[in-house]
């Protein structure tokens, strides 16, 4: 669903501060019932994590770290069963599972003496059962599971998606007889720059040619977008030409302003399509 | 003279008819030419007032410098250029027999005050004396009159070409002092190219005010553009006569416009000509006409010039002429009734309006051969031309057809936007990189590289934005990453190969061509509107920011960014890949094959096209990478200024020393020799563009300018004027060009010019003898010569192609398998403690080695099978068997050649390459399930018929997360989790595990992992269930664990994690110390379930019963609370019980066996 940017900025001005968790998306489905949830869950993961970007440093100094930790044992010491990292997070604005990470990084540190490697920590976040502390072990995992825009379940669900739509525009360009070449083909090619799908016959899409397809199971706001075009879009540009660029979330309309010059951006798989000899889908 | 040097030069080329035609004319020869061109430019030069000024680009006699330094250069004041083609006759009364008795008014020249008119006479004077006798060369047949100032006055009758003190350029200084220096026009140049300098260049109009240290210099570049002499035709001579009446009158004339008090003849400056705006365009009328006859003497006299490739431009005397047609007169003098003769006495034959349109449409029909190359748009204009239809019914209706038979077209197009150059796993993956990070570097560098031309692109119109200011920095921060990496090679063919992908068009792409094309080009199109049509001309000879016709060496459009890039970067390792890079394409471009097509009816159209447009992609980059080469090459020794003869003897004794870059004389001299200049002198050109001003001084580029001159002096006009009409990218006729190119030859057999295409160094399977290897050679040439050349280059085409599909074909099977193998030994062999990875790689490799000999055997087979399928294909169906057979061996012994020749070579390094980068993409990939189970996984199907629309794996293990975060809390009171609900989610993570199309194995295991986790929240009553109508009302202690509803969901769990998992399910999690730990506060209830899921993981094989009494055995151990362990000391009891007796039953579970409660009464 394409937003116009005007749209859009309400929406995010709406999330403001809220606190990620299941209840913030309850009131955002309701406020705006005619946006997908998808795409509110997008939005908000993609608004959060700017505003979590903004201040990210702030929470990692020393100090932030040590009163985290200190109000993490004395919490734990009253009831070990409350939520106390939890509430600590929201207290505080941080993400559950980022502050997770900070107070379990600073226990082990203390327990073991030395700087965990950053592995360990993931794989402790990813699988609490392997936290030493039993009570931390349920603290962190409550953080980690209460979390709608950081942690190991969210990376993972975000991962599906992506695989999911990837498979979705493999169905779609297969329906239409489109032969490409997938992406893990072109990594065994050795490819440096690899976009999901290169077309091995370009098509033209609305009037543009396009030779790759790069498929985005999120929400297309500015600064993604910009990210996306920096490290990914361009770089498929200066290998293989133009492209399509599909945010199966929308996208900021006022964003789909490189047609010209080679980026294509729809939020769905394209219905105009003319292929070298006759146009297969027009519908 | 000629003859000599011709021979010299083995070009063959009889010019013995010269002499006849020209004999008589050898005094007139040397400054004849000049003088028209120059008497035109005056003559007109009242009534353009349309466009830039045209300069006559000749100056053949020049005044030695020493003599003109003073106001004359300074003002450029023209009135001491007058027309000179009178003084030219007035001086020389010998050289022309003029019949005095027809003179009117004083017989001398030499009126007081007539500088000009004096300085003439005396050189001519002394030319006369001096000269005439020893100056012509080879029997006074030619005079050359330039020679130099350092040469003798009497050049030896055997001059050394190649010396260009013996065989000066044409246009260098003169050896006669004294003499005038003619008409000079004063180019403009913009003073914003200061990167142009110096604008002494083959392609530009000569600097004509050049400094007079060049003219005493001996010989400047430029000056090989000007004019020659000889070469008149038989129109001159017999012509003659009239064209002496005609000078006659002229010279009269000019003794009136000489005299400075005349008042009838405003200003010759450019000033006095009002703005064009102003005037209204006066209908030109050929009732009007005055003096046809000597207009019409003059136009002939001027096409023979043109057509005998005397002018030292044609595009200058194309854009003059047409600039004449379009003129739009002055007020004073149009439309006077007067009489035509007393115009005529009055000399002014291009006083009005009528009068140059006249001799512009006669001119025009002479030269109708050469504008009917011109390409289409223009054509349409000239076609659509309402003075042309006037004055010449019959050109234009000529027009009118060469309009609608040309295809000439030249694109103007908008530029599409920025085409990358394409990524080729062949050239540019990871293998062609020496390491990683080499690799990894030149992607970034890839990326840098195209965001910098995207910004130049949005932005370098800007007002106030600077190349270097905003790019300098990133470009040389460029530069040092590619220094680090040796990378350099790299980007430089990544530079080039982006510059012709940019640049090779004809707009914004050729030296003299439009800028950027312009909206307005387009629309004017189909107009007849004056103004437009000069707006064309104007960019038809010239980009609008320069005017002139003839500009310096530009860099327009995109060719801006990447000379701005050169400089910027600054590097000297970046330009020397860069110039090997660009040699290398002018090499291999300039080694293109040229066929030429026989003329049958639409056979070979497509062909043709097809070879047409090939010529010309190839000539325009040609030209384009040529430019930047001279670019770089002379960058070095670019000076604002001319340098002084010191430091110029100094630096020519320096650089004699060193050897150009690239032959460009070889490269000549081969052309030449192989009838193919056509292709090379544009380039060559645009390269000489560039020379500083010491270049032309070194013997080699002496030599190099003396052979370009000889060409020009050839015979074979109409090659060079195709030469010129290619020099301008006017897509022209190729196949004229080519023909005639070719016919000029003398070739037989359709005079195709081959390419000789080495094949493979080494013949593996041919052991003859090298007579017989020979013979076999000659007698496939022999075989090819009496073919068409299609057939040659189809076999050549074939061999080049399946050779080289067979190296990948080779690479794909037998390589791919190999390593294969390889990767299997290694993946055994890696286990084992303390292995020395590269001995153990060497090992591996060293065994599959040998079989990759068979390569060549599996090389030689796929060669035999699909080089006659592809020659087959490709060659006509009516091809005789004999022709198709031999064409097909004959591609066979190519491919294979090829192909084997490279396997043999390489196939061990190909074979080690490989291994060694599955191998470390085998070390790499730590905690990476093992490929093993990995495959286990992806092997599974869907069940069939599945129509793929269960719910997506994302969306279970969202809603999964959403149960797990309300059963660990924090949750509202009400807050609870719908027995129905859940038990159907599972039901539906079933169908989602079940379908496999969209299952990814992260999701897959993180859905393992979150059932497991919920497991042990189910069994620990931590999960708010609302059973809803199915809740019995019973308080949950009282309930059996048969009728417990959690039951029911663990063993939709049981089935789910044996039937409906592609992976391995944590189970073993259940036993962690945080899962246990749920079960702390438990209750009797709790217990029997947890002996309940035991259970069911025993009997659905999920764990054995070993591993969780050791799994149960190891939680005892743990600081538990005392009652808390004894919780579970007695359920591993009971656990032990069942299953010590049980063991070797495989009942279904069963909930209706003992509660913990009874065993542990029994106890």
């Amino acid at each position: 669903m394409k937003l116009s940017k005007a749209q859009y900025d309400e929406i995010a001005q709406f999330l403001g501060h809220m606190q990620p968790t299941r209840q913030s998306l309850r009131k955002l489905k309701e406020k705006f019932p005619s946006q997908s949830q998808s795409t509110l869950l997008s939005i908000f993961s993609q608004e959060y994590q700017k505003q979590i970007k903004r201040t990210h440093a702030k929470h990692h100094t020393a100090e932030a770290i040590e009163t985290y930790y200190q109000r993490y044992l004395n919490g734990v010491m009253k009831n070990a069963a409350a939520p106390v990292l939890l509430d600590l997070a929201n207290e505080v604005d941080f993400a559950p599972s980022l502050m997770a990470r900070i107070v379990l990084e600073r226990f082990l540190q203390e327990k073991e003496q030395a700087i965990p490697s950053k592995t360990l920590i993931s794989s402790m976040l990813r699988d609490p059962s392997q936290i030493p502390d039993e009570v931390l072990a349920n603290q962190v995992y409550q953080c980690t599971v209460n979390d709608c825009c950081y942690g190991p379940l969210v990376d993972c669900i975000k991962h599906a998606i992506g695989h999911e739509h990837e498979v979705l525009l493999r169905e779609m360009l297969l329906e239409k007889n489109l032969s490409f070449i997938a992406e893990d083909q072109l990594r065994a090619k050795g490819y440096d720059k690899t976009p999901d799908f290169i077309l091995e016959v370009p098509v033209a899409v609305e009037g543009h040619i396009i030779h790759w397809i790069e498929s985005k199971a999120s929400f297309g706001d500015e600064s993604s977008h910009q990210a996306h075009l920096q490290d990914q879009f361009w770089s498929y540009w200066n290998r293989f030409g133009p492209g399509l660029v599909i945010y199966w979330y929308g996208f900021i309309e006022e964003l789909d302003c490189h047609r010209e010059r080679g980026i294509l951006l729809k939020d769905c798989f394209p219905t105009d399509i003319v292929t070298l000899r006759h146009s297969v889908a027009q519908r | 003279f000629s003859i000599n040097v011709f021979k010299m030069l083995n070009l063959g080329v009889s010019v013995n008819h010269i002499h006849d035609k020209l004999g008589s004319l050898s005094l007139l020869q040397k400054d004849f030419v000049p003088f028209l061109l120059n008497f035109l430019r005056e003559q007109t030069s009242q009534i353009l007032t349309n466009g830039p000024s045209t300069p006559a680009k000749t100056p053949s006699s020049k005044a030695h410098g020493s003599q003109r330094t003073g106001s004359e250069r300074r003002t450029g004041h023209r009135s001491f250029q007058k027309p000179s083609l009178g003084s030219f006759l007035t001086a020389t009364p010998e050289a022309l027999p003029v019949r005095r008795g027809r003179r009117r008014g004083s017989s001398s020249a030499g009126a007081s005050g007539r500088q000009v008119a004096r300085d003439l006479g005396c050189s001519l004077a002394e030319e006369e004396d001096g000269k005439s006798d020893s100056g012509s060369w080879s029997g006074g047949r030619r005079k050359w009159s330039e020679a130099p100032l350092a040469s003798a006055r009497s050049p030896p009758s055997q001059l050394n070409l190649n010396n260009l003190e013996e065989f000066p350029p044409m246009g260098a200084a003169s050896g006669w002092t004294n003499k005038p220096s003619r008409r000079i026009n004063p180019t403009p140049v913009s003073a914003e190219r200061p990167l142009s300098k110096p604008k002494t260049c083959f392609t530009s109009t000569p600097v004509s005010r050049a400094p007079a240290a060049r003219w005493s210099a001996g010989s400047s570049p430029e000056a090989f553009a000007a004019v020659q002499e000889g070469n008149l035709s038989s129109v001159i001579s017999t012509s003659l006569q009239e064209e002496r009446e005609m000078l006659k009158k002229e010279r009269y004339s000019l003794r009136i416009s000489f005299d400075p008090g005349t008042p009838t003849k405003p200003s010759y400056t450019r000033s006095a000509s009002l703005p064009a705006e102003s005037h209204l365009v006066t209908c030109a009328n050929p009732a009007k006409v005055s003096c046809k006859k000597q207009l019409e003497c003059l136009a002939q006299l001027y096409s023979s010039c043109i057509a005998e490739n005397l002018v030292p431009n044609i595009f200058l005397e194309l854009f003059f002429v047409l600039q004449l047609l379009t003129s739009k007169g002055t007020s004073t003098a149009e439309d006077g009734d007067s009489d035509p003769e007393i115009n005529v006495s009055g000399g002014q034959h291009f006083e009005s309006v009528h009068n140059c349109v006249y001799f512009a449409v006669r001119v025009l029909d002479y030269q109708y051969e050469i504008i009917s190359h011109l390409e289409k748009g223009t054509l349409k204009l000239l076609a659509e031309n309402e003075r042309i239809a006037s004055f010449s019914p019959t050109l234009h209706k000529r027009l009118r057809q060469a309009y609608e038979s040309s295809t000439a077209k030249v694109s103007l197009l908008l530029p599409c936007s920025v085409q990358s150059v394409s990524f080729q796993p062949e050239t540019d993956n990871r293998s062609n990189f020496p390491s990683d990070r080499a690799f990894h570097i030149f992607k970034k560098q890839r990326d840098i590289f195209y965001e910098l031309l995207r910004e130049w692109e949005d932005n370098h119109e800007k007002t106030g934005w600077d190349f270097e200011r905003v790019l300098g920095n990133k470009i040389r921060a460029m530069m040092a990453h590619l220094s680090a990496t040796c990378n350099h090679s790299r980007f430089a063919r990544l530079f080039q190969k982006q510059l012709i992908q940019m640049c090779k068009g004809p707009v914004g792409g050729g030296a003299s061509w439009g800028d950027t094309p312009d909206q307005d080009v387009l629309n004017m199109l189909g107009s007849d509107n004056l103004s437009r049509l000069k707006r064309l001309q104007e960019r038809f000879v010239v980009p609008q920011s320069i005017r002139g016709p003839c500009p310096p060496p530009s860099f327009p459009g995109c060719q801006q960014f990447f000379r701005d890039f050169i400089l910027s970067a600054g590097s000297y390792q970046f330009n020397q890949h860069l110039v090997d890079s660009l040699c290398l394409k002018i090499l291999e471009l300039d080694g293109l094959t040229l066929v030429e097509h026989e003329h049958s009816d639409g056979e070979t159209d497509m062909e043709e096209q097809d070879e047409k447009k090939r010529f010309t992609m190839a000539l325009l980059s040609l030209r384009l990478l040529a430019k930047f080469l001279g670019f770089i090459v002379f960058l070095p020794y670019r000076t604002a200024e001319q340098p002084t003869r010191d430091l110029q003897d100094s630096a020519l004794a320096l650089r004699n020393q060193t050897l150009p870059v690239l032959d460009i004389l070889k490269l000549l001299r081969q052309s030449i020799r192989d009838q193919r200049s056509i292709l090379t002198i544009p380039w060559i050109v645009e390269y000489l563009s560039f020379v500083d001003h010491i270049a032309p001084f070194l013997d080699y580029y002496r030599k190099v300018f003396g052979l370009l001159l000889l060409m020009v002096l050839s015979e074979d006009k109409e090659m060079s004027f195709l030469n010129k009409l290619l020099i301008l990218a006017v897509l022209g006729e190729l196949r004229k060009l080519l023909a005639s190119f070719v016919a000029g030859s003398g070739g037989k057999n359709g005079g195709f010019i081959r390419k000789i295409t080495p094949t493979a160094a080494e013949s593996l399977a041919s052991k003859a003898s090298v007579t017989q290897q020979k013979l076999q050679v000659d007698l496939e040439q022999a075989f090819f010569h009496n073919q068409p050349p299609s057939l040659r280059r189809t076999v050549e085409f074939v061999a080049e192609r399946v050779g080289s599909n067979c190296v990948k074909h080779i690479k794909a099977t037998l390589v791919a398998e190999l390593v294969q193998r390889a990767e299997a030994m290694l993946q055994d062999k890696v286990k084992e403690e303390d292995v020395n990875h590269d001995k153990l790689l060497e090992e591996v490799c060293t065994h599959l080695y040998e079989e990759g000999a068979q390569a060549l055997i599996k090389g030689r087979e796929f060669c035999e099978k699909k080089g006659p399928e592809a020659v087959r294909v490709l060659l006509p169906e009516e091809t005789s068997a004999a022709v198709l057979s031999s064409a097909e061996s004959i591609a066979v012994e190519l491919a294979t050649e090829k192909a084997c020749g490279w396997l043999s070579a390489n196939i061990a390094a190909l074979i080690k390459r490989e291994v060694k980068a599955t191998f470390n993409r085998m070390l790499k990939v730590p905690g990476f399930p093992l490929p093993g189970e990995d495959a286990l996984e992806l092997r599974r199907d869907c069940p069939p018929g599945c129509q793929h629309c269960a719910p997506f794996p994302s969306q279970m293990i969202n809603e999964i997360k959403y149960v797990l975060c309300v059963a660990v809390g924090p949750r509202e009171e009400d807050e609870v989790v719908d027995y129905t609900w859940l038990e159907c989610l599972l039901g539906r993570l079933s169908q989602t595990l079940r379908c496999r199309k969209f299952m990814c194995p992260t999701a897959e295991q993180q859905l393992a992992k979150c059932t497991v986790e919920l497991a042990s929240l189910l069994v620990s009553d931590r999960v708010p269930l609302s059973l809803g109508i199915k809740s019995p009302g019973k308080s949950p202690e009282r309930l059996r664990v048969k009728n417990d509803p959690t039951s029911g969901l663990l063993k939709l769990l049981f089935s789910i994690w044996k039937e409906d998992f592609g992976t391995s399910v944590p189970v073993q999690l259940i036993f962690s110390k945080k899962n246990i730990g749920y079960l702390t506060e438990a209750k009797q209830r709790e217990w029997d379930l947890f002996l309940f899921l035991l259970r069911g993981l025993i009997e659905h094989e999920l764990m054995r019963t070993s591993e969780i009494q050791s799994c149960l055995h190891s939680l005892e151990e743990l600081p538990w609370p005392s009652d808390f362990v004894k919780d579970l000391k007695r359920l591993s009891r009971v656990f032990v019980s069942e299953h010590q007796i049980e063991e070797p039953r495989t009942n279904p579970c069963e909930l209706t066996r003992q509660s913990l409660a009874t065993v542990t009464s029994q106890s």
